[in-house]
This record gives C-alpha cells, structure tokens and sequence, in this order.
C-alpha cells in the first residue's frame, strides 16, 4: 500500500511490515492526541478571547481531572510500550539456524564475509526468504550497520560482537548507511543490499567459491598452533572445544557463562579474563595479534565442531557480553543477560 | 492589553535604577547586581546564539544538494560538531536561567539579590572562560567529534581539538552549577515574608527542578569530559577497547547527564510559558499544585531515563525494556503540564499580545516534540529512526520550538521590566508569526525525512531525499529572519523604545509590583506577601477601579 507513497521507505523485509504497523499505530494515536490539544487550545483561545466587561473565571483546579489526564495518557503509553517490545524483541531474537554473515567495519567501509566463503566491500547479496544474521564488529570507531528498506539498525562497537538479523522478502537493491558518526567520510560508508531469487543467488555464490570460513578458520586454528592445546580427544592442556559453542561453561572464578560469540572471542583476545575452570593461564592473548577477519574465521571454525548445537545459543541479541576488561570499568552499566 | 500600555504613566524624570546608577565599564565588570549580570549574560549567549546560527545556516545550505559542494566534508562535520556544543552549551542551557532566572528569581522570591551574588559574578566569568576558549577553539583548527564526543573516535581516531573543546565545555559547567547553586539556596532561604512555597510563582518552581539538575547532572559530564581527555592526552584506558576500555561506558555516563540536560533546557520555559499564560488569559493556573509537582517529577525522573539514546547501542534488551518503559514515566508530567496550560485557557479573557503568542508557540512546537519523543522511547520505532533526521527533528521540536520559543517569549514578556521601555507590538507579533512558520518549514521535513532512513550528520546524501531536504533549508532561512527581528527591535526600542510603565501588562508577581527598571535592591521597601500567586481576579477588578479604560 505504501510501495508507491514517495514519502515512505521501502519495505522489503519480514520486519518492515511490523515496524510500520506499529510507525502508524503511532501516528494516529500522536495525531489524535495533537488534534485534541490544538483542537481546545485553538477553540479555548478563540471562544474566551477578552471582551470588555466580561472577567475571566478563576478556577482552582480540579483533582479528579488530573488523574483523568494521567492515567489515561499512561495507560495508552503502556500500550505502545508493549507493542514496540514486542518488535524489538523479536528483531533482536535472530532465529535459529539463520545464514551467517560476518561483518567487519572500518573507517569508512564494509566488509562482509558469508559463512559460505564469499567475501564482499561495501555489497552485501542476499537470498529471498532466509533468515540471515549479522555478526557484527569494528576495527575501529562505532559504527552501525542501518537498512531503512529492512527496519533494522545496529551499532557495530570495536571489541566485540554486536548481533542483528533479517529476512528478505522482495528481490531489488537497497540502500545500507553508516549511521553512528565515524569521522571525515561517515556520509560516504554507504553501500547495497541486494536481494536476489534464490536461483540467482545460489548461481551468485558459486561465481567464486573460496571455501567456507570455518575451513579458513581451521586453518588459522592449525597456523596459530591452537591445535597442539585444544585437542579434540580432551587430553589436552586447554579445552576441547567439540560441541563447546552454545553451551553453559563453568569459569574458574565460579561464574558460568554462555559459550556464543562474544565469549569466543574473548577467548581468543584475552583467554585470562574467562578462564576455564580446571585449566591453567597458560594460553598467550592474541589480542593485535590477529586481524578481525581472522577472529571471525576462527570462530566460525570453533562453531563449526558444534554442528547440531542451535545457533539459538547465540541469540542474546546485540552484544550483551561486555568486552575484555569492561567487567572492571563498567561493572553494571553493560552487563547483558549472561551473568557474566 | 492596549489598555494598559497606553496608560499615562510617563516620567518626567528617570529614577534612579539599577541601569542609571553607577556607568561605565568596570561597574559592569565588576557588578555584584544579579541583574546587571543577568545583562551581561543575555549579551553573551546572544552572541553565542548568533554564532551557532550561522554554523546551522552553513549546515542548511550544504545539504540544499546531495552532493557535497558548498564546504569539506571536514568542515562539515565541524560546523555540526560546534553547532551543537555552541547551542547546548553556551546557549541553550544557561539561556533562561542565566538571564531570564537571574534577573527574576530575586525578584519573584522577593528578595534583593541571589543569596551569594559573587558567586554569581564568578559563574558569568567563567562562562566567558569557557566561552573564549572554545572560540580559541573554533578559530584554530576547531574539532570534528559531534556535541556527544562518542568515543573511541574522540579519543584515538579524530585530528581536532577534541581536548581543547571538552576542557571549554568542563569548565561552562561550573557556571551552570554555580547558577543552580544560588538558585537553590535564594528560593529556599531568601523568601519575603508571607512568600510560602505554595504561593511561589511555578517559574520559581521550575527553576528549582532545573538547579537540582545542574547541581547534580552537571559534575557527571564534567568527569567523563575530563575522562576522554585524559584518555586521548595519557592513553589510559577507559573508554577504548584496544586500551582495555568500554566504549558503551562512555555513552552511559554522557546521557547520564545530556539527557537531563534535555530537561535543564525546557523546564525553565516551562516556567516562562506558565506565568504568560497565566497573565494573558487574567487568571490562576489550573491545577497549581500539579504544574509544580510535575517539575519536581520531571527532574527526577529526567535521570533514570539516559539509556533511551542507546537502545540500538549495544545494550541488553532487558536494559532496553527498562529503560522505554521509564521514558514513558516521565512523558506523563509534561502532558500533565501541557494539560494544566489548555484548561487554563479555558474561561479566560485571553489576549494576543506578542507573548502569548509565543506561548501559543511553545504549546503547539512542544506538543509535537514531546508526542514524537513516544515513537523514540517505542523500542520498536527506535531501531529504525534512531540517527536519522527524525531524531533531529525531534528534539529541536523540544529545544528551540519548545525551549528559544518560552525564551523569546520570556524576553518580551519581561523586556519592559528588564530595560524599562516598551518593544514595538506589531513587530513583535509579526516576529512570532515568521519563527512559527519559518520552525515548522525546517523541521517537520525532518521528520518525514528520517522516517524515509536518512542518517543525521551526512555531508552527502542519496538524491532522494533532496525535495525535503530544500524545503528545510527554505524554512531556515526564514527562521533566521525571525530570530534577527527581536533582537533588532529590542536593541532600538533601548534607544527609542517609549518608556515602560511599573506593570504594563497587569501581572501578578513581586517583579511587577516595583519599578521599571528596577532599583539596585529591587524593592524600596522589603515586601510583605498576603495574596496567592496569580491572583488576577483581585488584579483586574483593582484595575478597574483605578484605571479608566483607554481605547
């Protein structure tokens, strides 16, 4: 209904359609509200303007109307509140077994990567009708990674992952914008979605195949040596990390915390700041040491010895795992659901 | 109220009063008279106001194409960047208080000075500290961050002055504290007798809500602002993840402040619109006890709702949750308030005088800016609107449709009282009428525009949004007429002006009750309070006894 309506962004994912619902939910409840108060003010100004010989009423006030105007008022905020949590919740809840796709941000590009392989600047291709998610992280400033045509906007934060998702619903190219301010060419970190059919995007992933990133990650994993530490038998010095991701793992300091992401790659970065309980500090922070994508690739090969784990492990939505380091400078202000 | 600016009240000879009682520019300099100072404060922000004007226009006028032509991309992001610490901080902020609250608070509380007036001298000093050294700023090199100074760009990636600007920005702060420190202590000590908290005028009021916030919000940014420097300067790590630090505890500890700040700016017009409407519909607010209450609430609630900006941040959802739904609270105060102001009107003998019509102003902009506020707090909305051009529409719906508009209105309502003469109506009325029409033609494009998903702070921009982007400059332009106008006029009815009479409009409150202009200590004799405030029924039925009714 709005395709054509030249003041209206285009809709073309699963979560436009809600985020515009609510949008225009607003909209009228706003307007409604505005044409009341214009509407008094405009009448009172006008009926009661002063004529000579006619004194204005005083009036004290009136409690029962006070309440009236409070409690109305508040009950219909609620009702918006419930709704608009009801569709964050759900565009921050990205579904399980989604496509992934990793997302690196610099001043002032994108880089993507499909799990698949496929390596992209500035041009994410996506498919009709899958769900895919965005492992987001910076190397950098803040940025944030925004699709108007999707409804979806997240802040991509240096050290850490930041999660969003989407699904596709209409074949076209859309805009992607850099929306947190990032220096001298913020306006120009734009790029394009491009959703395709799924016919013309399996022939579009098979133009250049590179292998998937998990076998990148392998082997990075081989490179770096991790494997002489981390055997797949538990026999050695750091954890086995088989079936790891996505489950609850007991830290040396008592704490248990969600194997997803962030915690990977705090792993990687700084292993002494989440220790495994029953394993020594003995593993060296690669912390500047490793490139994000790098990062990226070893993780994906650390989920990937988790096939049948559920991705759902991950879904704690934008990064509520603080970095490295922040449990000390910020000991509530970031802390997530994790416990951590 | 032609019936009474045309009262016969001209003096043959000027009395003594606190403009004609000392000259020269060291009894200025040097002036403990809360309302000299207030003076030198108006001719302060007005130069500020003029600058981060001209910054706004340059923004307008680049964005009339999508491609970037008129300036750098740098420039670009200066002119926002020192747009935004410019209004916030050397405008906007100490705008009312500083001026407007510093020249009635005494006044109105009946009193003869703030209860610590050096402390008032020293606040304006180091306004102007502040003031030259982000000028000093400005002029070599200036600095590129954005107002939020969002790290870690502020700290390790940007070449500008970012440690110049935020010691600038550190050291206005203690003006601001030191105003809301002489606020607190002049209303709570300083009353006259018979002036009970519940006989205050509710601009008194809101300019207590408005000193609890600076007193206590104000140190909040100065730390992190001194945080960031230490950061960029000595590399310790707080904020940046590649020192150890958390960047998201940086925005935490920002809008911690910034959003209160938000309330240090509307509140006291708030005030201002109260005691207009009030006066120009001749009666009592409706609902006194509430309008007053809901200031307080507003102050408190103002600081548990800081998250609201980082929604798609980075934050838990749950943390999401909590915070919309603490947003909402504090929606209903200032529809509690915009309430109060309608049923006032209501049986009133309501006149058009210039600042009613900026009050009118104030109710329509600021219905606007606090209904868009619920779609930002509606988690759902925000993560498609937030950073875009909805987001700018709105608050400047709150801080200059809301906030300059009781600002102006405040100035004309009390330039009488202020500089002792009258400003020309026409003009006046006029003025409001452009920055009416000129405000909506900037900004609501706005609105449309960032709902289409275009980002704030772009230099360039896709061509599709170009259409709007011309009407809101258009608007701008017009806008800028409408704020040249009052202070043309103001300045030449100083000259010009016909001399203002004690009450030219018939209010209520202790400031009509001595002369215009004022003496040094206010009041010739310490006046005893018998009556509520706003007390226009027993105004106007004097008024009609002593004065015969003329044209």
């Amino acid at each position: 209904m709005f395709d054509n309506f030249p003041l209206w962004p285009q809709r073309a994912s699963t979560m436009a359609g809600n985020v515009d619902a609510l949008y225009i939910f607003l909209i009228i409840v706003c307007g409604l509200m505005t044409l009341l108060v214009f509407t008094a003010v405009i009448y009172f100004a006008a009926r009661y303007r002063y004529r000579q010989g006619v004194p204005a009423e005083q009036i004290e006030g009136s409690i029962p109307l006070e309440v009236t105007w409070s409690v109305i008022p508040l009950g219909v905020f609620m009702v918006i509140f419930l709704w608009g949590a009801v569709v964050f919740f759900q565009s921050r809840t990205p579904p399980r077994d989604a496509t992934e796709v990793y997302v690196v941000a610099k001043q002032w590009m994108w880089k993507l990567e499909h799990a698949e392989g496929q390596r992209e600047i500035n041009e994410l291709h996506v498919p009709v009708g899958r769900d895919v998610k965005l492992i987001m992280t910076s190397q950098d400033v803040i940025h944030s990674f925004f699709v108007p045509a999707f409804r979806m906007k997240q802040d991509v934060v240096p050290g850490r992952y930041t999660v969003a998702w989407f699904r596709a619903t209409k074949p076209g190219t859309y805009h992607l914008f850099c929306t947190q301010y990032c220096g001298t060419q913020h306006s120009g970190m734009i790029g394009d979605v491009v959703v395709m059919e799924p016919a013309q995007y399996e022939a579009w992933m098979s133009g250049a195949p590179t292998g998937p990133l998990s076998a990148a990650g392998e082997k990075i994993f081989a490179e770096l040596g991790c494997a002489t530490c981390h055997r797949s038998d538990g026999t050695g010095r750091g954890p086995n990390l088989h079936g790891v991701f996505g489950k609850p793992v007991a830290l040396e300091d008592g704490r248990t915390v969600t194997a997803d992401e962030n915690y990977l790659r705090e792993c990687i970065l700084t292993p002494g700041d989440k220790r495994v309980k029953g394993f020594q500090p003995i593993m060296p922070p690669f912390q500047g040491l490793v490139s994000e994508e790098q990062v990226n690739a070893l993780v994906a090969y650390v989920k990937s010895l988790s096939p049948s784990t559920q991705p759902g492990a991950a879904t704690t939505s934008a990064a509520v795992v603080a970095p490295q380091a922040s449990g000390k400078a910020s000991p509530k202000a970031t802390e997530g659901s994790q416990g951590n | 109220m032609a019936t009474a600016i045309t009262q016969p009240d001209a003096q043959p000879i000027e009395r003594e009063n606190y403009l004609n009682k000392h000259y020269g520019v060291w009894s200025w300099l040097l002036t403990t008279d809360h309302k000299r100072i207030a003076l030198l404060y108006l001719m302060s922000i007005t130069f500020f106001f003029f600058i981060g004007g001209f910054f706004a226009l340059l923004i307008r006028l680049e964005l009339l194409t999508p491609t970037g032509d008129l300036v750098q991309a740098d420039t670009y992001n200066k002119l926002f960047t020192q747009h935004g610490q410019v209004m916030v901080f050397f405008f906007l902020i100490p705008s009312i208080p500083a001026v407007l609250g510093n020249f009635l608070v005494p006044m109105m509380v009946g009193a003869k000075d703030l209860a610590f007036p050096r402390i008032n001298l020293l606040s304006w000093y180091l306004y102007i500290i502040g003031g030259i050294m982000m000028l000093h700023c400005m002029l070599t090199g200036g600095v590129d961050t954005g107002w939020t100074f969002y790290v870690p760009f502020s700290t390790a990636f940007s070449n500008t002055k970012v440690i110049e600007a935020g010691l600038a920005i550190f050291v206005v702060g203690f003006s601001s504290i030191l105003t809301g420190l002489n606020f607190i202590v002049t209303i709570h000590r300083m009353r006259a007798p018979g002036m009970t908290w519940g006989r205050l005028p509710l601009f008194i009021w809101a300019h207590y809500a408005t000193s609890v916030i600076q007193i206590l919000g104000t140190p909040v940014i100065a730390i992190t602002l001194v945080l960031v420097v230490a950061e960029r300067a000595l590399h310790l790590g707080i904020f940046d993840p590649k020192l150890g630090g958390d960047p998201l505890l940086f925005q935490h500890l920002f809008w911690f402040y910034s959003h209160p700040a938000v309330y240090i700016m509307i509140l006291p017009s708030m005030g201002v619109v109260t005691e207009i409407i009030a006066c120009f519909s001749r009666k009592r607010i409706f609902g006194y006890h509430f309008v007053a209450l809901s200031s307080i609430a507003i102050a408190v609630f103002g600081f548990l709702v800081w998250a609201h900006h980082m929604f798609v941040a980075g934050i838990s959802i749950y943390a999401a949750l909590v915070f919309s739904i603490l947003s909402y609270a504090v929606a209903v105060p200032s529809a509690v308030k915009v309430f109060n102001w309608t049923a006032t009107l209501y049986k009133g003998s309501i006149h058009y005088d210039a600042p009613m019509l900026y009050a009118f102003g104030f109710l329509g902009l600021f219905t606007i800016g606090g209904l868009t506020g619920l779609f930002l707090a509606c988690l759902g909305v925000d993560m498609h609107v937030h950073d875009t051009y909805f987001v700018i529409a709105h608050f400047h719906y709150i801080m200059v449709g809301g906030a300059v508009m009781g600002y102006l209105g405040g100035m004309h309502f009390w330039w009488p009282k202020i500089s002792g003469k009258l400003y020309p109506e026409g003009w006046a009325r006029l003025a409001a009428l452009i920055v009416f029409i000129g405000f909506n033609l900037t900004f609501f494009p706005q609105f449309l525009l960032g709902y289409m998903g275009m980002p704030r702070r772009y230099f360039q921009y896709p061509a599709e949004f170009q259409v709007l982007n011309v009407l809101s400059t258009a608007g701008a332009t017009v806008l800028g007429v409408g704020y040249l106008l009052p202070m043309i006029y103001f300045l030449w009815s100083m000259r010009y002006g016909k001399p203002a009479p004690d009450n030219p409009w018939n209010a209520a409150g202790l400031e009509w009750k001595t002369a215009s202009p004022p003496p040094t200590f206010n009041f010739d004799e310490e006046p005893v309070v018998t009556w509520e405030a706003y007390n226009y029924d027993e105004l106007d039925s004097e008024h009609k006894q002593e004065v015969p009714v003329v044209g």
